[in-house]
C-alpha cells in the first residue's frame, strides 16, 4: 500500500487516479499508523514552499516523514513535494525544508536567460544523469510535464535526471530510499505512469 | 528544450462532444471520455474541455464527465465555460482539471483572476480571449464572441496576466473557421506584450498552418484546434512529424 501524505495542500485527484490506473493501492492519509504500515510514501505538494513547509510542520507530518525516511522506507516527493526534501528554499525569503537531501531550491528568475518564460510550463525531455530503477521502463529524452518556477540546485549527489530550460535543471533525484520528481508523473502520460509503476514496484 | 504543444479542444454539451467526429476504432465518436483517450494515446499534449451548457443539471453532468476523463487520462486538462466565481474553479479542480480558463467571467469581474490565482496559483488560471479587428484595432469580444466589449485586446490580455493569469489562450474571430491559417499578426502582438505561455487558436486548416505558426512566432507555446482534429483532417502524429522535420521541437 502507498500512503500519500495528507498535510492539507494540493489536489490529489489525478495522483490517486494515476496510481489506481497502474494497479497500485493508495490512500491519502495523515494517520501515523497507516503511514507506518505503508510500503511506500508519496509526498505531494503544489503552491508556495513556505506555506507547504509550515503545514507539514503544523500537521506533525514533517517528523513522521523524517522517521520513516530514517527507517529506510521509500519516499517520493512530487513537484513541491520534491523541493521540500531539500535543506532549504529561497522562494520569497529563506525557508527550511526537511533536509533529507543536500541542496537548496532557488528561483529561475535571474538564473536563466531572460527571454525564457517563467513558470517553466510544458513537456520537456529527461536527460539521465545516473542510472535509476525509476527509469527502468522509460528512455532517455522521453518527455514529462513540468510546472514550476523554482528548482533544486547544489544536489549533485542525488540528481538522477535533468531537463534543459536555459540550463540543465534538476528534474529527478534519488539517494537511497529518498526519491523525487520535479515534474508531474501523474500528468505525464504513459511515461509518467511508467515512472510511478517503477516506484511502486521498486 | 521545452516542446511546442498541440492541443485539441472539445466542446461538450449535454455530456457529449459537439461537432461530429469519425475515427477508426472509436466506438462512440461523441463520448468525451473515448475521444479524450484517443487523443491522449495519439500525441495530444493537453486537452481543453469547454462546457457549453447553461443549466444547473447540465453543469452537473459536465463535472461528472470531467471526473471520468480525469480518472482515465493522465495529461494536463484545461476546463473552460461558465467559470464566473472561485467556486466554479473549485468545482472543476476537484474533478481533476489542472487549469481553468476564464473568458466572459473575467470580463465581468477581472478580480476573479486575482482571487483564483491567489488561491490556486498562477499556473492554474488561464485567460481565454476572443479577439476581432474593429476599425483597425483589436477588440475583446464577450459571450462566445458575440458581443464587442470595446476593450483593446492586447492591453486586456496584459492586464489579465498582471492580475495573475499564468497562460493565455487567444482566439482570433477573424480567422476562426476560415481555415486559412492562424492570425499571425495578432498573436505576435500578444506574445510581444506578455511573458506567459500563449496558446494560438482559430484558423488552422492544415498541417502547414501549424508549421507557419511556430516558424513565424518562435515565442508561441502551443496551437489549439478543434474541427480539423475531430474530423480527422489532421492526425496529430502526422502533424508532429512534420513539425519536427521543420526543426520545431515537439514531443513524439
Amino acid at each position: 500500500m502507498i500512503a500519500i501524505i495528507d498535510y492539507g495542500v494540493g489536489n490529489l485527484f489525478s495522483l490517486c487516479s494515476s496510481l489506481s490506473s497502474i494497479g497500485a493501492q493508495a490512500v491519502v492519509t495523515s494517520d501515523i499508523e497507516t503511514i507506518k504500515s505503508a510500503d511506500k510514501l508519496i509526498l505531494p505538494g503544489v503552491g508556495a514552499f513556505a506555506d507547504a513547509a509550515q503545514k507539514l510542520r503544523e500537521s506533525g507530518m514533517d517528523i513522521v516523514v523524517k522517521e520513516q525516511a530514517a527507517a529506510g522506507k521509500d519516499i517520493m516527493g512530487i513537484c513541491l513535494g520534491m523541493q521540500l526534501l531539500f535543506e532549504k528554499s529561497f522562494e520569497y525569503g529563506e525557508h527550511e525544508g526537511l533536509g533529507l537531501l543536500k541542496g537548496s531550491v532557488i528561483p529561475m528568475e535571474g538564473t536563466i536567460p531572460e527571454n525564457l518564460k517563467i513558470p517553466h510550463i510544458g513537456w520537456n525531455a529527461l536527460h539521465f544523469a545516473k542510472p535509476s530503477g525509476l527509469f527502468k521502463y522509460i528512455n532517455e529524452n522521453d518527455c514529462v510535464y513540468f510546472v514550476h518556477s523554482y528548482y533544486a540546485t547544489d544536489c549533485d549527489d542525488s540528481v538522477i535526471a535533468t531537463t534543459e530550460y536555459g540550463k540543465e535543471m534538476t528534474a529527478a533525484v534519488e539517494l537511497g530510499n529518498i526519491k523525487g520528481c520535479q515534474f508531474h508523473p501523474e500528468k505525464s502520460g504513459k511515461v509518467g505512469l511508467a515512472i510511478l509503476k517503477a516506484f511502486c514496484e521498486g | 528544450m521545452i516542446t511546442k504543444r498541440i492541443i485539441p479542444c472539445l466542446d461538450v454539451k449535454n455530456g457529449r462532444v459537439v461537432k461530429g467526429v469519425n475515427f477508426k476504432g472509436l466506438s462512440d465518436v461523441s463520448s468525451p471520455v473515448e475521444l479524450a483517450k484517443y487523443y491522449s494515446d495519439n500525441g495530444a499534449d493537453e486537452l481543453v474541455f469547454y462546457d457549453i451548457t447553461a443549466s444547473f443539471e447540465e453543469r452537473k453532468l459536465f463535472t461528472d464527465i470531467l471526473c471520468e476523463v480525469a480518472s482515465r487520462i493522465f495529461i494536463p486538462l484545461t476546463v473552460g465555460g461558465g467559470i464566473n466565481t472561485v467556486d466554479d474553479f473549485d468545482r472543476v479542480l476537484k474533478c481533476g482539471a489542472d487549469k481553468v480558463s476564464v473568458n466572459s467571467g473575467a470580463i465581468k469581474n477581472p478580480e476573479l483572476i486575482r482571487e483564483a490565482a491567489e488561491r490556486y496559483g498562477n499556473q492554474c488560471v488561464v485567460i481565454s480571449a476572443d479577439v476581432k479587428r474593429v476599425d483597425g484595432e483589436f477588440h475583446v469580444f464577450a459571450k462566445g464572441g458575440r458581443e464587442d466589449t470595446g476593450m483593446e485586446a492586447i492591453s486586456w490580455i496584459k492586464r489579465c496576466v498582471d492580475l495573475g493569469a499564468g497562460e493565455a489562450v487567444v482566439n482570433s474571430i477573424d480567422t476562426d473557421g476560415v481555415k486559412k491559417g492562424f492570425d499571425i499578426e495578432m498573436l505576435k502582438a500578444v506574445c510581444d506584450a506578455v511573458n506567459v505561455p500563449v496558446i494560438a487558436s482559430g484558423g488552422a486548416g492544415g498541417i502547414n498552418d501549424f508549421v507557419d505558426l511556430f516558424r513565424e512566432i518562435p515565442d508561441i507555446d502551443a496551437g489549439l484546434a478543434a474541427s480539423i482534429f475531430h474530423f480527422g483532417e489532421v492526425a496529430i502524429p502526422d502533424l508532429k512529424r512534420e513539425l519536427r522535420k521543420n526543426n520545431i521541437t515537439v514531443r513524439l
